[in-house]
């Protein structure tokens, strides 16, 4: 039986922030094949593609037939776990500081033997659910999961080290006139965000949603411009230190590649609004959040981007748009290294075209946005890093996987 | 009793038992001590450093350097080295392989050493650089330190068997009266099962008194023939059986045994003794669960047996069943790679009688063994040895 977490007091201006640590990160090249499981939420393992054994830890030969064709795949995530202790003076300062803290050994059913920490609820001798999570340091460890829903089973203290659950956090949401942003700022309070500040640029304009925004309790809308640094520095001095998830939420699309489009005043707005905007707030809001990775039950938990899926492959239909997408994702990459100290997660939620204004010529199928905001909270709550909304991310997902060069000539077909 | 096929070790003998003392934490590095104790091996056999042709090294702490780059450290002109990375179980192998390499006429006399220091942090690089599968797979965990990694192996075998702290308490008890006998070990004050059950918890089912206390040292002793043993005026060390086995019982899902089970038999055979034939037994002792085994694996009784063992047994020095005489690595230190040694060197001053306030009366033959590695979820490294004195 787990204790339903408490809602956080006011903090105590007098005391020290705990500074974030981290749980040891060294791994092998091989053992990122777990890492990138998690990212996705997947559990797979390694298995050979001679003699079909499963093995664990990551290896480079299968230990049954000496073959090099081990292959990540999705393995079944059952097991039984054999033995468990609980730690109380663990030799790393970030578990010692955690103590105490349970880990176990699972029998996997397929045959591995996984060391991994354990939800509160996993007793020995029963049947555990495995899955691999990223921990403060960003890389991939086991999890055991009872075999059933137990009652506040998200509030258990080690899995909610391993997840940015919205539940008594704070957010922020970027842009406030978008349907994504408002649905989003929803579903966040739904999952139980104690506060969501809603950026709206130029807040005296009306905009559809307004109404609605304004009365939904414990939202508060805010002052913000992420295109003009002076606008998002401001807001950040003052709420940036409670600002525990942030979504960017900016939307600026617009159709069209090179060749249609004179000058680049256009392509100026996007990389303005896009890339600069994400700028602007990582350095207005990522040192506090990084700082704050540690500050209790409303710790900085994650950033989150909304990207489209044509970041990772261009669309020439909207091709300079796919370009300051790419922009985005590859600026994510360093963000996420560099609020890997802080145990702050960035997610990134690839989707399709949505169905919004700016993609009006587009044929289905499209993303609704709701759907985008539900996989965003899914996410956080998962713990998750890498996420793919809808049917057209999915299918270029695993049409890059399966040969990048026809997803080029096909994209500007 | 199954007949042994393998080569005696014939006319090839250990002299010069040496413990350089330990101290908790040191500031000189693994090669001072490793050189303290070389220096000893020399002057208690009454060589020069040139007389050695044969080294074999193992440390944790040694930084970048292995045997080759110690032979020059120390000035040794070798024509046989040996870095034997193999944690607890160094001992044995080193033992093994130096006694073929003088029987074969490798080497004449082979200097085998451990040592190492334990700097403030040592310990700390240790555990983060100890093995792949450790760094991907356990220390993640907050379980480096192999106290999480034995914690699960102690839950699962007392649940299994049915042994009980107070028969792990036993063991280090008897381990710490025998310490109180030894002026090199670092526990100086007396342990009662009282104050071992009521020790903090580490990582539940092991408590403080079943952990070790890393510390810096050194241990080594000479491998040589008889003849030259004779022509140096040494005591000498007959090794009458060796076992070796790594990685054994894969598929058992919690480890319950370890490599000696596989090959115990020929352990006895080849020495041509029965366990109780032993006046002592010295067994690596990281935590009290791994002896118990031991006492299993090693033939002393049944698997399951262990607890009742240690129930019916006196394990102190002049009790029915001697065991670690020193007070083991739980009550004299864990000076790294030299815990692999202190059984083996122990065993040796014992069967010579030089042990001195720890001497078991009329001990003439003994048993030592190793264990190590704990590279994931189990001890993948067992040996063991049977030593004998001159008049054995």
């Amino acid at each position: 039986m787990i204790e339903p977490i408490a809602k956080p007091r006011r903090k105590n201006p007098l005391l020290r922030t705990r500074l974030p640590t981290s749980p040891p990160r060294a791994r092998s090249r091989a053992s990122h094949g777990f890492t990138r499981a998690a990212a996705e939420g997947r559990f797979m393992l390694q298995r050979c593609g001679a003699c079909e054994t499963f093995c664990y830890p990551a290896r480079d030969a299968c230990p049954a037939c000496l073959s090099a064709d081990l292959v990540f795949t999705d393995a079944p995530r059952r097991g039984t776990l054999l033995s468990e202790t609980t730690l109380h003076i663990p030799a790393d300062v970030h578990f010692r500081e955690r103590a105490p803290w349970r880990v176990g050994l699972v029998a996997m059913e397929c045959g591995p033997k996984l060391v991994t920490h354990l939800h509160a609820n996993c007793e020995k001798g029963k049947p555990v659910v495995m899955s691999f999570q990223l921990d403060k340091s960003g890389q991939a460890v086991a999890f055991a999961h009872p075999e059933r829903e137990t009652s506040n089973m998200a509030d258990d203290r080690q899995w909610r080290e391993m997840t940015a659950d919205p539940k008594f956090r704070r957010a922020l949401v970027t842009n406030g006139r978008s349907i994504v942003g408002q649905e989003v700022v929803a579903a966040l309070k739904a999952a139980g965000a104690s506060i969501v500040f809603v950026g709206v640029a130029e807040p005296w304009k009306p905009f559809r949603g307004e109404e609605t925004l304004r009365g939904l309790e414990g939202v508060q809308i805010v002052p913000l411009d992420i295109g003009d640094e002076k606008s998002v520095a401001d807001l950040a001095a003052d709420i940036g230190g409670k600002v525990d998830i942030l979504v960017n939420t900016t939307e600026h699309v617009r159709s069209g590649g090179l060749l249609d489009r004179q000058g680049t005043s256009v392509v100026r707005d996007e990389i303005d609004q896009t890339y600069l905007g994400f700028v602007h707030l990582a350095q207005a809001f990522g040192p506090a959040m990084r700082m704050r990775g540690s500050d209790g039950v409303n710790s900085a938990a994650a950033w989150v981007n909304i990207l489209s899926v044509y970041a990772l492959a261009n669309w020439p239909m909207f091709g300079a748009y796919s370009a300051s997408q790419a922009a985005a994702l590859s600026l994510s990459h360093s963000l996420r290294a560099e609020l890997r100290p802080g145990g702050v997660k960035v997610v990134n939620v690839f989707t399709g075209p949505l169905d919004i204004e700016w993609f009006q010529t587009v044929p289905p199928p499209k993303v609704a946005p709701r759907a985008v905001a539900n996989a965003i909270v899914s996410a956080l709550k998962r713990g998750l890093e890498d996420v793919f909304v809808g049917d057209v991310a999915e299918d270029i997902r695993q049409r890059l996987a399966a040969n990048p060069k026809a997803v080029e000539r096909e994209l500007g077909a | 009793m199954q007949n042994s096929i393998r080569t005696p070790y014939d006319r090839v003998v250990m002299a010069v038992p040496v413990t350089i003392p330990y101290v908790r934490y040191s500031i000189e590095s693994a090669q001072w001590w490793m050189g303290r104790a070389l220096k000893a091996l020399v002057d208690g056999a009454g060589i020069t450093p040139r007389d050695i042709d044969g080294f074999c090294v193992s440390s944790f702490t040694a930084g970048l350097d292995s045997g080759i780059g110690l032979t020059q450290h120390f000035g040794l002109c070798v024509r046989w080295v040996d870095t034997i990375p193999l944690g607890g179980a160094s001992a044995i192998a080193a033992l093994r392989r130096a006694a073929r390499a003088v029987q074969a006429g490798d080497a004449r006399i082979v200097a085998c050493v451990a040592g190492d220091t334990n700097h403030v942090d040592s310990f700390r690089y240790t555990l983060e650089n100890f093995s792949r599968f450790n760094q991907d797979a356990v220390y993640p965990y907050g379980a480096g330190g192999a106290n999480a990694s034995f914690a699960l192996i102690a839950r699962n075998y007392m649940g299994t068997f049915g042994a009980k702290r107070e028969d792990f308490g036993k063991i280090a008890v008897a381990q710490r009266s025998n310490a109180l006998r030894n002026p090199h070990a670092l526990m100086k004050t007396p342990l009662t099962i009282e104050q071992y059950m009521l020790a903090r918890p580490i990582a539940d089912p092991i408590h403080l008194f079943d952990c070790v206390m890393p510390c810096a040292g050194a241990e080594a002793f000479l491998v040589m023939s008889e003849d030259v043993a004779a022509s140096l005026k040494l005591p000498a060390v007959k090794i009458l059986a060796t076992i070796e086995r790594h990685n054994a019982f894969g598929d058992d899902p919690v480890q319950v045994r370890g490599g000696w089970a596989m090959d115990v038999d020929e352990l006895y055979a080849m020495a041509g003794v029965k366990p109780d034939d032993l006046d002592f037994v010295q067994t690596y002792d990281d935590y009290p669960v791994i002896s118990m085994m031991q006492f299993e694996d090693l033939g002393f009784c049944k698997k399951g047996e262990g607890p009742d063992f240690v129930r019916q047994h006196d394990l102190t020095i002049d009790g029915s069943f001697p065991h670690n005489t020193s007070g083991g690595q739980l009550s004299v230190g864990q000076a790294g790679a030299g815990g692999a040694y202190l059984g083996v060197v122990e065993a040796m001053r014992q069967v010579l009688g030089q042990a001195g306030p720890t001497q078991v009366k009329h001990a003439r033959i003994g048993l030592a063994s190793g264990f190590g590695m704990i590279n994931y979820d189990r001890g993948l490294a067992s040996g063991a040895a049977i030593l004998a004195g001159a008049g054995a």
